[in-house]
Order: structure tokens, then C-alpha cells, then sequence
């Protein structure tokens, strides 16, 4: 009976599901299609793959946009996580100031962020290219770095650090043995939001790059008009590749848990004994 | 343990540089014409003037509105149940739904755009009911996993209060959850709209060509026409619309607190 009651929000759930998987299906499957139809299945091959891996322009695109994004992530978890700490021990003003201009790259809509920027290099006379790329990331991708740190740096125990203090560690040694290993958990997903922000973004990198650096997305923008299925098989490499991080992000934790809980209860038990 | 303080300094300055100067340029521009020296500056509110005095601009504006608040609301209509129903759900069914949620979220927007664009290549629908499909399709998820989050804060026990009382489902409903949900869909509602006004690539890769909305136009200013100032106008005229209509959403939000307690 209850079984039956549940049907149908079971079958709205599912109806979700598939609009959501759709295209991720429809990209798979023609990506291993024999024609250039986008509708119509004619048979198997591999070309597209092929025609992908031999695509110069398309390689570059793949190369830069993880090249970027490795950098990005790197630099802006460095300076997020200094900048973040400093403020953790600022005067209010400051850091209420600090964290305002912060919030304004994600308050505002991107285009926004993205045409101040190019005005920006524009009107220095810098020339836009990979550098000018890779300074907008960093820009865009700091805030959220902070953003996830600052939490896990109010939890903190200041009285941790004044005690390393008290017990010989100079202030690097505090913040190097004490505050970082407790905002590791903040750092590790700051890292994790930077690199998926750099690794999709679209409009910021569209308005400050230049000739000849595309990422993915302006590669896949600039095709705007044409038919193009290589774009599925690089798109099907993605979701590929994505999958398998994603499962092992979600099921590493949960093998890693249960060893703990298991070594935990045994060693609850031996106390227990003893 | 105040020596710390001094660590804020490199990025107070990195944020002057990349944050509040480029914001700073783009209001400069709006209110100058084109091809200033330095020293040549001169102010004028003709780009605003121009902006307002052909009926174009404003109906871009009006449309890209239009199309973000349609995007909205549907994404709410679809997203509600869907959020409700994945609430209801056992702990381990609620954990996977939200990872095959999330998971196509992660693959790259354009990737996806282009994907739906393959698939109504033929369907004979208009320009604009794509581009419905195609923002419906980005924004959807960010709509159920706020309302989700919140339907799931929610304490079990008020609903069993408000049976006790000799409330019916609807009326539990109606009263109790919907109230205690409202946040998430305000948070849901600034997760979607803000995004979908100025959207751009969406109606390019699945209008085709000819659905201009106010992102498609300050692209075209900047990097067809090269018009930076009227450009910067428009993108100013854009942020103050949304600036406005976020401060109204968190009033609404704000009053609805209020008439809720």
C-alpha cells in the first residue's frame, strides 16, 4: 500500500533525473556516432575521438584550461588561506571592509566582474593573453578560497595557538603545527570550489583572454554556429572523467570511516577490557 | 599572535587592484565618451540618454527580465516537489539523489548547452522555448538543492505538533512546511535569477542568433562594436536592476519572516 502511495513522487523524481542526464546521454552516444548528424545514429566509429586528439586548436584549449585552472587553484588557496588567517586576527573594520569588497565578485553578475576586468588590462595597454587569463582566475577564484576558510578559523580555539606560543613555537611554527591542520578541512574544499570555478568559467575568461588562448568553454562558444561532434567526444571525456572523481571523492571517505569506526570500536573494546 | 594581522595586507592590496579599480573603470566609462585621454576627461549622461531614448534597449532589458523571472518561477514549480518528494526520501536514497544531482552540475555549462542544442537541432520549437529549455535545464538544480537543504533543517517535530492539532496534511502543509521553506527558495531564487539576467551564451548557442538579451548586447558593445562606454553603461544600468531587485527579494523574505512568526 504505501508502496503504491509512493509512486508517484518516485516517477517525478525519476521524470528529473532524466531531463538532468539527457544531454550528459545524448553527448555519449553520438559521440561514438559514424556521421556528422546530431540526430541521426548511423552507426559506430571512433572518429570523432580521433578527430579530436588531432585537433591542434582543441588540444590547446584542453591544455589551458587545466593549466589555468591547476595554477589558479594553487595560488589562490595560498594567498585566500594567508589572507584569511590575517583577518581571522584583524581589527573589525578591517576585516568587515575587506570581507565587503570580497563578496562584491559574487554579488555581482559575472559579466560585470568580467568587463571591469578587460576595461582594466585594456586601459593599462597590458597585452590580454595567458597572463592576463590566469590574473583574472586567481581574482575570481580568492574570494571563494576566503569564503570557506573563514568559518573554519572562527570555530578555532585561539587558546590553542597561544599555547604553542607559551610552549616555545615561534608565530610560523603556531601557524604552520597549530592553525593550519585545523583548517585543513576549509583549505581542501576552498581548493576543490577554485579549481571547478576556473576549470567552467566561461564569461571572465572570454573578456580577458587573448588571441589564440581558448579554453574549453570559448572553444566550445566560438562553435556556436557550426556542427561540430568532436565537441561530444570531448565532452564525453569530461563526464568520464568527472564520474570517476566524483566516486571516488564520495566513496573513498566512506571506506576510509568505516576502517576508522572499526579500529575505534576495537580499541573501545581493549579499553573496555583492560 | 596580532603579527598575524599583517597577512591581510598583500591581498588588501590585490583586491584595491583587480577588484574595486575595474569596478571603479566600468562607472568612469559609463559617464565619459568615447576616446578620452586622461586629461580629456568629460563627463556626460549622454550614453544613459541613448540607452533610454531608443525603445530597443529597453525592450532587451525587459525581455532578459522577462526571461529570468519565466526561468524562476518554473524552476520553483518543477523544483518545489522535487525537493519535497527527495526530502521524504530514505537517508541513503536522499544522499544519492543529491550526488546525481550534483553530478551533471559539474560538468562544464557550455558543454551542456551545446549538448541540448544536438538534441532540438530538428524538434520544431521556437528559438525561445530552447532557450527556456536550456536555462530551465542549468538553473534547475541550484532551485532544488536550496529548497532540499531547507525542507531537510526543518524539525520533524513541528509537523508531528501541527497532526497533533488536528491539522490535515494540506492544511501541515500549507502552514508549517511551506512557511519554514521559504528561506531556501529566497536563496534558491538569488542562485537563479541573478545568473539568468545575464546569461548570455544560453541564448546564443539556442536562440539562434536572433533572441538578444542584455548580456548578448554588452558582449556585442565590447567586443563587436568596440563601444566601451555605451557598453559599461548598459552593464551598469543591468547591476543596478538586479542590485534592486535582490534588496526587494530579501525584504520579501523579511516580511514573510514576520508574518510566518
Amino acid at each position: 500500500m504505501k508502496k503504491l502511495k509512493n509512486l508517484p513522487s518516485r516517477i517525478y523524481l525519476l521524470l528529473i533525473l532524466a531531463f538532468f542526464y539527457l544531454p550528459i546521454l545524448y553527448v555519449v552516444i553520438f559521440s561514438f556516432n559514424e556521421s556528422k548528424s546530431l540526430t541521426n545514429f548511423t552507426g559506430f566509429s571512433l572518429q570523432w575521438y580521433e578527430k579530436m586528439f588531432n585537433n591542434r586548436t582543441m588540444m590547446e584549449a584542453i591544455w589551458y584550461t587545466v593549466i589555468i585552472a591547476v595554477l589558479a587553484t594553487i595560488i589562490s588557496t595560498i594567498v585566500g588561506t594567508i589572507t584569511a588567517i590575517g583577518l581571522s586576527k584583524s581589527r573589525r573594520i578591517l576585516k568587515e571592509t575587506v570581507m565587503q569588497v570580497n563578496n562584491l565578485p559574487m554579488l555581482n553578475p559575472e559579466i560585470v566582474t568580467a568587463i571591469g576586468l578587460m576595461l582594466f588590462f585594456t586601459s593599462l595597454q597590458i597585452k590580454t593573453g595567458f597572463t592576463t587569463l590566469l590574473i583574472a582566475h586567481i581574482a575570481f577564484c580568492i574570494p571563494y578560497v576566503i569564503l570557506s576558510i573563514m568559518p573554519k578559523l572562527r570555530q578555532l580555539d585561539n587558546n590553542l595557538a597561544e599555547a604553542a606560543l607559551d610552549l616555545g613555537c615561534t608565530p610560523w611554527q603556531a601557524l604552520i603545527k597549530v592553525i593550519i591542520p585545523q583548517i585543513t578541512p576549509g583549505i581542501v574544499s576552498g581548493a576543490l570550489i577554485a579549481f571547478t570555478m576556473s576549470f567552467d568559467d566561461f564569461i571572465i575568461s572570454f573578456f580577458t583572454t587573448g588571441p589564440g588562448v581558448n579554453n574549453i568553454s570559448i572553444y566550445v562558444y566560438t562553435m556556436y554556429k557550426r556542427i561540430n561532434p568532436s565537441i561530444n567526444a570531448l565532452s564525453s571525456i569530461i563526464v568520464f572523467v568527472i564520474t570517476i572523481v566524483l566516486v571516488l571523492v564520495n566513496v573513498v571517505p566512506l571506506i576510509r570511516d568505516r576502517k576508522k569506526k572499526g579500529k575505534v570500536n576495537e580499541e573501545d573494546f581493549s579499553n573496555s577490557i583492560m | 599572535m596580532k603579527s598575524f594581522s599583517r597577512l591581510v595586507y598583500p591581498y588588501v592590496v590585490w583586491a584595491a587592484i583587480f577588484i574595486v579599480v575595474p569596478m571603479l573603470l566600468i562607472v568612469l566609462y559609463a559617464f565619459t565618451k568615447e576616446g578620452n585621454g586622461v586629461l580629456t576627461l568629460q563627463f556626460t549622461f549622454d550614453n544613459f540618454a541613448r540607452f533610454f531614448s531608443d525603445s530597443i534597449f529597453p525592450n532587451v532589458l525587459w525581455r532578459s527580465l522577462k526571461l529570468a523571472i519565466i526561468t524562476t518561477v518554473i524552476c520553483i514549480l518543477i523544483g518545489y516537489p522535487a525537493a519535497y518528494f527527495m526530502s521524504k526520501l530514505h537517508v541513503n536514497k536522499r544522499t544519492m539523489m543529491v550526488l546525481l544531482i550534483t553530478l551533471p552540475m559539474w560538468i562544464n555549462m557550455l558543454v551542456r548547452t551545446y549538448a541540448w542544442r544536438g538534441i532540438l537541432l530538428d524538434v520544431p520549437v521556437s528559438g525561445e522555448i530552447k532557450v527556456y529549455i536550456g536555462m530551465v535545464y542549468n538553473f534547475l538544480p541550484f532551485m532544488i538543492l536550496q529548497i532540499y537543504t531547507s525542507l531537510l533543517k526543518m524539525d520533524p517535530s513541528l509537523i508531528a505538533a501541527a497532526n497533533d492539532l488536528g491539522a490535515n496534511k494540506f492544511e501541515t502543509f500549507r502552514r508549517v512546511v511551506l512557511p519554514l521553506s521559504i528561506p531556501g527558495v529566497i536563496s534558491g531564487i538569488t542562485l537563479v535569477f541573478l545568473p539568468a539576467v545575464s546569461s548570455f551564451f544560453i541564448p546564443k548557442l539556442l536562440g539562434g542568433g536572433d533572441f538578444v538579451l542584455v548580456g548578448n548586447l554588452i558582449e556585442n558593445y565590447f567586443v563587436s562594436t568596440g563601444d566601451w562606454n555605451f557598453g559599461s553603461a548598459i552593464s551598469l544600468i543591468m547591476a543596478m536592476i538586479i542590485l534592486i531587485s535582490m534588496f526587494v527579494t530579501k525584504k520579501l523574505d523579511y516580511e514573510s519572516a514576520e508574518v510566518g512568526d
